[in-house]
């Protein structure tokens, strides 16, 4: 048997963004001996995309603002699918996760009295995120990973997670990676696993992921055992760029429509005034007018349509590109140029502005950007205890995006931020607490070890002509075309013959070359990823007969509140096969019950 | 669509990849037809998908944003996410190879671990103490300093170019190079920091090595300016200030701007500096930061 380089510790944390780093500084805390792995360098985590800002309610522009305000616009906008008690937990403790972060050195945008200043999103009631310009995610990573490199924590950088380890009680006890550089082999041995490891956006054609986006632990806790629920709500942000292709599917922050950004369509119609659904009635401006006042006095006026939650406005602009009202590239038009003037924009949005310079060659403060939908975010995720982030088998932690249940159908722009914030530090309690009291040493089971190195290096023994490239691309336009922003039933059944088909394509894929720094035979082992978290998205696609937040479904158009608003969809491994079952929604104690019928 | 980008799709680029490892390599040449709206890293990909499955290349935004995918084009220190297609010759070969300030791992892949190692090495950031329910006040334009810094992506383009690091591979030992002179401006000019870095920034971190060349500043994509408002102001402090606490904690306090990058640069003319690189290498600190242990492993 192979010797391979083996790491103890009493916590591991799998992903080095937001939400592991804030696990990891919290287990370290507590004394737990912590190491991180991450896929890249430290620091390049697809946090650094985040852009508009960290919601908290600390009610520095609204001081009407509080947590229960804020966990109803996040229950609200999730559709009532949300976990509550992660809704609750979040509501109350971003403000001190935010506040927390300046201890750190983070740097945030002021009010005109020195306080942290906070910008309008969709989907909040009031003033809510905390920002710096429209790179706060940057900040929120750079401070968190200066957090972890001062207290010192263990980070192996560019190696990648293959299997979970479990113990002969199924408890799950460390994992097996393989260093991206040399391609060998590294063990880790450890009391708890935190899952840290995002989203899953590779799995589609047009998206604002980067290459890691591959539901690396979605899938990991899959083959371990654990849970997954609601993997069909997957987010899909209404302002991406369109043009040039190559820049396709790449974010333009909300932030653009919170700064008085409006959306037009090809006849120079401000079409969002079409679309406001009964839910956002009252809330929502239905005027030019009312709207444009807006801005300026937002005591007095009713919120623009434009800053309806993602899901609302990513149907609008599929509604008008589909009547053959869209752009020359196929979406639409989002102007700030005639707006706003150049300065502002520059000052506010420098980013975006710098995104279409570089890019797209335009302009954003003379010409409007072409933007459409781009698949951004899942919702679904690993089925978690909302105190502990404990995942449904022992010793498996899951926090920030990979975690499901605390955004429900739909997140609210700015509650990612503050969610790996949150969860980040309860999964490093959760974690630290599960080791720390857990007595003896872990003892790896070699055998396990051998059988995940010999599966990983198949790749290599595999003959004929598969290449991952081609076949992450077939699983691209499949989820693309079939498990897109519009599903139906006919579309997502041939969904899963096709990914059937793609699995046994993904098995048989041959890696040229040798181990050092081979990306094709990392694809080979994301696409694994890829293929089993895309059974889980279409199997609740094809069981959720209703359209709810991020899930549209042109068969079944509205929501179903009697059935489908009381039941998570939760997949997990029987067998090889994925399996989908229904169960009920954690059920919201009345006094939390009370602030929705307040608000009738 | 433009004219040109429709000739342009006619086109077949050649692409010049550096392929090798630290034992030594060569250019390869890739014939691949051209497409609209492209930037080097869409090509690189595509050379990958179709012609090389390993060909090794770092990147993860693809938008500016994480400093991953630096390299350089046609001898041109650059992001290549970042460089339009439709701004090189394409009548041409297009070289890509490997930034050449960083040992090379495989093809476009460098061993970056200085820079971790250097990292590791800044001391944290220091607030006051705050009462129970207390939350810190500050204005805008005192945070506006530190933010320019903060936006820094860690491509380590500025590192590449520095010459003292490129011409003069011992200087890593006592030289921690302009990334970390925009880190440790960024913790000087942040208003609640405490601590006092500057005698650690001129005798650990080496800041009397660099004479203003100012090639770091101009590599940078995200228009930080290091040499002007890092390096010239921190020289200015750590000469001036002589380590005298109480100016440097009133200055702290009251936020009283710096001398003018020229009245500054003009102190820093080559016969001062060599005087001052004497003085100084006599304290020089001489371990050698961990390359691989020592916390951030890869
Ligand atoms: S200005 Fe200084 S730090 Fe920047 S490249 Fe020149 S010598 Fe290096
Ligand atoms: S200072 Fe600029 S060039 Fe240097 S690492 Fe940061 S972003 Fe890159
Ligand atoms: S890929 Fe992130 S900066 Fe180029």
């Amino acid at each position: 048997m192979a010797e391979y380089e083996t790491h103890i510790v009493d916590v591991l944390i799998i992903g080095a963004g937001g939400a592991g780093l804030r696990a990891a500084a919290e287990a370290s805390a507590m004394g737990a001996s912590t190491a991180v792995v991450c896929k890249s360098l430290l620091g390049k985590a697809h946090t650094v995309m985040a852009e508009g800002g960290v919601a908290a309610a600390l009610g520095n522009v609204w001081p009407e603002d509080n947590w229960k305000v804020h966990f109803r616009d996040t229950m609200r906008g999730g559709k009532m699918l949300n976990n509550w008690r992660m809704a609750q937990l979040h509501a109350q403790e971003s403000p001190d996760r935010v506040l927390e972060l300046e201890q750190w050195g983070a740097l945030f945008d002021r009010t005109p009295d020195g306080r942290i200043l906070q910008r309008d999103f969709g989907g909040h009631r009031y003033a809510r995120l905390a920002h710096v310009g429209d790179r706060t995610g940057l900040e929120l990573l750079r401070t968190v990973q200066h957090r972890a490199v001062d207290v010192g924590i263990e980070v192996f950088m560019e190696c990648k997670i293959v299997r979970l380890l479990r113990d002969s009680e199924g408890h799950v006890n460390g994992a097996v990676g393989i260093w991206r550089e040399t391609g060998k082999f590294i063990v880790f041995g450890a009391k708890s696993v935190v899952l840290a490891t995002g989203g899953v956006g590779k799995m589609y054609k047009f998206t604002s992921n980067s290459w890691e986006g591959t539901g690396d632990g979605h899938a990991l806790a899959l083959w371990a055992g654990a849970d997954l629920i609601d993997m069909e709500c997957i987010q899909f942000h209404p302002t991406g760029m369109i043009w040039p292709p190559s820049a396709r599917g790449l974010l333009v922050t909300e932030g653009v429509r919170g700064d008085g950004g409006i959306l037009k369509n090809r006849d120079n119609e401000r079409f969002m005034f079409n679309y406001i659904s009964d839910y956002f009635k009252a809330e929502t401006s239905d005027t030019i007018e009312e709207a444009d006042q807006w801005y300026e006095n937002k005591r007095d006026f009713r919120r623009p349509p434009e800053l309806l939650p993602r899901d609302e406005v990513a149907r609008a602009i599929n509604s008008e590109v589909k009547a053959g009202r869209g752009s020359p590239h196929g979406g639409v038009f989002l102007d700030i140029a005639s707006r706003r003037t150049a300065e502002d924009i520059k000052r506010r949005l420098p980013s975006m502005y710098h995104q279409f310079k570089e890019l797209a060659d335009v302009d954003i403060t003379k010409d409007a950007m072409e933007i459409g939908p781009t698949c951004h975010y899942i919702m679904g995720g690993v089925r978690v205890d909302a105190d502990t982030a404990a995942a449904t088998v022992p010793g498996l932690f899951a926090a920030g995006e990979v975690a499901g249940g605390m955004h429900g159908a739909n997140r609210l722009g700015g509650n990612s931020l503050s969610d790996l914030l949150v969860f980040g530090r309860r999964a490093g309690i959760g974690a630290a607490e599960h080791a720390l009291s857990k007595e003896g040493t872990v003892t790896i089971d070699q055998e396990q070890v051998e059988s995940i190195a010999k599966h990983a290096l198949s790749f290599f023994d595999n003959e004929g002509k598969e290449n991952a490239y081609a076949a992450h691309q077939a699983l691209q336009n499949t989820m693309q075309e079939l498990v897109g922003i519009i599903r139906t039933e006919s579309e997502l059944v041939r969904a899963r013959g096709e990914l059937h088909d793609l699995n046994e394509r993904a098995k048989v894929v041959s890696v040229e070359g040798h181990r050092q720094f081979n990306p094709g035979w990392h694809l080979a082992l994301d696409l694994e990823a890829m293929m089993a978290i895309s059974q889980c998205t279409t199997l609740g696609a094809l069981e959720r007969q209703e359209s709810r937040g991020g899930h549209t479904r042109e068969d079944f158009p509205t929501p179903n509140n009697e059935v489908f608003g009381k039941v998570n969809m939760v997949t997990s491994m029987q067998g090889s096969e994925v399996q989908i079952r229904r169960e009920p929604l954690p059920v919201m104690p009345p006094e939390l019950q009370e602030l929705f019928e307040e608000a009738h | 669509m433009s004219p040109e980008s429709a000739t342009a799709v006619e086109k077949n680029l050649q692409m010049r990849l550096w392929r090798g490892d630290a034992e030594g390599g060569e250019f390869t040449e890739y014939n691949i037809p051209a497409q609209e709206g492209e930037v080097v890293l869409d090509v690189v990909h595509r050379i990958q998908a179709e012609e090389a499955p390993d060909l090794a290349v770092r990147w993860n935004c693809k938008a500016g944003k994480c400093g991953s995918c630096s390299a350089e084009i046609n001898g041109r220190p650059a992001l290549m996410c970042m460089t339009r297609m439709s701004t090189l010759n394409i009548e041409e070969p297009i070289t890509v190879s490997p930034m050449r300030g960083f040992p090379i791992i495989r093809d476009l892949v460098t061993d970056v671990s200085f820079n971790y190692a250097v990292a590791r090495r800044v001391p944290a950031f220091q607030p006051p103490k705050l009462a129970e329910g207390e939350v810190f006040r500050m204005q805008q334009v005192d945070v506006d300093r530190s933010q320019e810094f903060r936006k820094c992506i860690e491509c380590f383009l500025c590192q590449n170019v520095c010459h003292v690091i490129r011409d003069h591979e011992d200087n890593k030992e006592s030289f921690a190079g302009p990334r970390f002179f925009a880190r440790l401006a960024e913790l000087e000019m942040h208003p609640l920091d405490t601590l006092d870095r500057r005698r650690l920034t001129s005798e650990q971190f080496g800041l009397g090595l660099c004479n203003i060349t100012k090639c770091c500043t101009e590599v940078c994509p995200e228009g930080i300016h290091i040499t002007d408002n890092a390096i010239i102001p921190l020289k200015e402090r750590v000469v001036d200030a002589r380590y005298d606490p109480v100016a440097w904690l009133g200055r702290k306090i009251t936020g009283k701007p710096d001398p003018t990058p020229a009245a500054v640069a003009a102190r820093f003319a080559p016969e001062t500096l060599a005087q001052q690189q004497e003085a100084r290498s006599a304290g020089r600190i001489g371990t050698h930061p961990e390359t691989s242990g020592a916390g951030t492993s890869r």
